[in-house]
């Protein structure tokens, strides 16, 4: 164990971290903007995965334009999922657990009937990057891939975010009685904030079962936790009061940095099977750090008190004297 | 204007907590009126704006809005023609967005709301004067967060943001009751303004019994989920609260025994 291998680990985590942003900023509108927690990502990465994997691998499609088509597949993910919370009135988490688990069945059908879709050997997007610049490094072509499809993502959701119907997706988010008694169907804007996330989601997904070379029916498990994590870090990271587009950009930086902490703890010996405990543990951390915050300054706050109580008493003591402190404090 | 005709409502429908919240409402507003409401705890004034507003649909009857029939209608399409505030000084605003958003999506109650720029520099400038009119300070403030505001600050916004449309029929849900006294009387204020000022027609609940008589030139009384009594024109005019108490008397055939209104 060296330096270099330690960077060549982080480079890897970069690169992972880039790819997987694209489901953070899914989860974030979700999460942070909707105010929904969805788990339908599970499924609808995984549905990302099989639509992408399955064009690719068995019907020789464009690897780019697959990436749409997981795109369009995880929005009627969204879609399910906001039609089952709004228009069946099923409580959010439920209506995603309940996509989630029939997204399992239909994944495998999207994936043929089989576990796995291999793509060794097949045309994906990375080849075709490494392909058109001659010397690029398999992690440098995901970085490169990565960022510039997180950049146009951002670029949108930004610009969409600020429209008419962006706002009152935000708003619904904030106080749904308020934007119903404004004339703005909820239903609506919850279903289409649903649908972009899960689309992101899905294509998220998409590039991973590419970059990867295959797809398989569990690929998704866990995507919420991962997505929430790196939610949490990029906030951590950028503390409460900042804008709307500098919150995106810490979306990427988060899915990085939980990234780079997982890639840490690998090199440093432990199992990739405890990945998952490991996640869980640094979202308790990452949730907690708010209330820690506080209690610590709480306890300064109590300390500093403490401490001016104890002086002025053990001035009280020197005096020898019951007068009071302003007395004694004038004579000094 | 407002037209209800035989509306009832009962909540909780064959259970133990079975309760009538509104029988056989009629209720005929004109142009112009602006009507306060007064009655105690459960006698159906919330109810009754609530089902106006569309809040949850009528068990009979009909509401009509200038000859439409809305009473199928859902809330937010009912919206375009009210103008809404409520009794929880939260519930009319988006606290983590600012104040300029807030307007912005006030502004286009009843339009589409498209892929266009959220808020336009005009509009700005529109919501600037607007809320130089409140006299708060709010107008050099428009990018700060609805959340800092105090409740007295929130209410004014969410009444400047109910009538930055014109609305057909402004509704007030007991708009002041969750302020102190004293930020009661401006946000009061501000409303008598606004409603005259712009000839609205309006609806007022209140607990108050010195609110409902200063204000507007109709009064009416609820109790137990019906109209007591519907006084206007001259009548109003000289109305004092010994009067309001005798008539409830004379309706009711008991003394009006509702603390929050008789200590107001």
């Amino acid at each position: 164990m060296n330096i270099a291998n330690f960077l060549v680990t982080m480079h890897g985590a970069v690169a992972q971290g880039v790819i997987w942003s694209i489901m953070t900023l899914g989860v974030y509108i979700t999460f942070r903007i909707l105010d929904f927690a969805d788990l339908t990502v599970d499924g609808s990465f995984a549905t990302g995965a099989a639509v992408s994997a399955m064009l690719v691998g068995n019907h020789n499609a464009d690897p780019f334009l697959s990436l749409l088509a997981a795109f369009g597949a995880g929005m009627v993910c969204g879609f399910a999922t906001g039609f089952l919370t709004t228009k069946m009135k099923i409580p959010g988490i439920l209506s995603g657990i309940l996509t989630m688990t029939a997204l399992y069945s239909i994944n495998i059908r999207i994936m043929g009937n089989q576990a796995m879709i291999p793509l060794n050997g097949t045309k994906t997007v990375d080849i075709v990057i490494r392909k058109a610049i001659p010397g690029i490094s398999a992690k440098n072509s995901q970085i490169l891939l990565g960022g510039v499809i997180v950049g146009i993502i951002i670029a949108f959701l930004y610009w969409f975010f600020g429209t008419e119907l962006g706002s009152s997706i935000r708003a619904t988010g904030n106080n749904p009685y308020m934007v119903r008694s404004l004339g703005v169907n909820t239903d609506t804007t919850t279903m289409i904030a649903l649908a972009i996330s899960n689309g992101l989601v899905a294509l998220s997904g998409g590039i991973f079962a590419q970059v990867q070379g295959s797809s398989t029916v569990d690929i998704g498990i866990g995507t919420i936790v991962i997505g929430l994590a790196s939610v949490i870090i990029g906030e951590v990271v950028l503390g409460k009061h900042a804008g709307f587009l500098p919150r995106l950009l810490c979306m990427v930086l988060g899915s990085i940095i939980y990234r780079a902490i997982i890639s840490l703890v690998l090199f440093l010996g432990l199992r990739s099977t405890d990945m998952k405990l490991i996640t869980a543990i640094i979202i308790a951390i990452a949730l907690f750090f708010p209330t820690m915050k506080k209690s610590m300054q709480q306890w300064g706050s109590r300390r500093q008190a403490a401490i001016a109580v104890a002086d002025s008493q053990a001035e009280n003591a020197f005096d020898g004297s019951d007068d009071s402190d302003k007395e004694s404090d004038g004579k000094e | 204007m407002l037209k209800l005709s035989h509306v009832y409502k009962t909540f909780n429908k064959g259970t133990v907590n079975e309760k009538q919240a509104l029988i056989d409402i009629n209720l005929q507003l004109n142009p112009g009126d602006f009507v306060t409401i007064i009655g105690g705890n459960g006698a159906g004034k919330s109810t009754l704006l609530n089902l106006i507003a569309g809040v949850y649909p009528c068990d009979g009857g009909n509401i009509f809005v200038d000859d439409t029939d809305v009473t199928r209608l859902k809330e937010y399409k009912r919206a375009r023609f009210l103008g809404r505030v409520f009794q929880d000084p939260m519930r009319g605003t988006a606290g983590d967005m600012n104040i300029e958003e807030n307007l912005a999506i006030a502004y286009r109650r009843g339009k589409p709301r498209t892929l266009r720029w959220g808020i336009t520099p005009e509009e700005r400038k529109l919501y600037h004067d607007r809320l130089s009119t409140l006299d708060l300070g709010l107008e050099d403030r428009m990018t700060s967060k609805v959340g800092l505001l105090s409740g007295g600050q929130r209410q004014a916004l969410t009444l400047l943001m109910a009538t930055l449309q014109k609305p057909k029929l402004l509704l007030l849900d007991e708009h002041t009751a969750a302020l102190d006294p004293k930020t009661a009387d401006t946000v009061l204020k501000h409303t008598n303004e606004i409603v005259t000022g712009q000839h609205l027609t309006a609806l007022m609940v209140t607990h108050n019994m010195h609110h409902a008589i200063e204000l507007g030139n109709r009064i009416i009384m609820m109790d137990g989920g019906k109209i007591l009594f519907d006084i206007s024109g001259e009548d109003k005019k000289h109305l004092k609260v010994e009067d309001l108490l005798k008539r409830f008397q004379n309706a009711e055939g008991k003394e009006l025994d509702n603390d929050r209104m008789l200590l107001n």
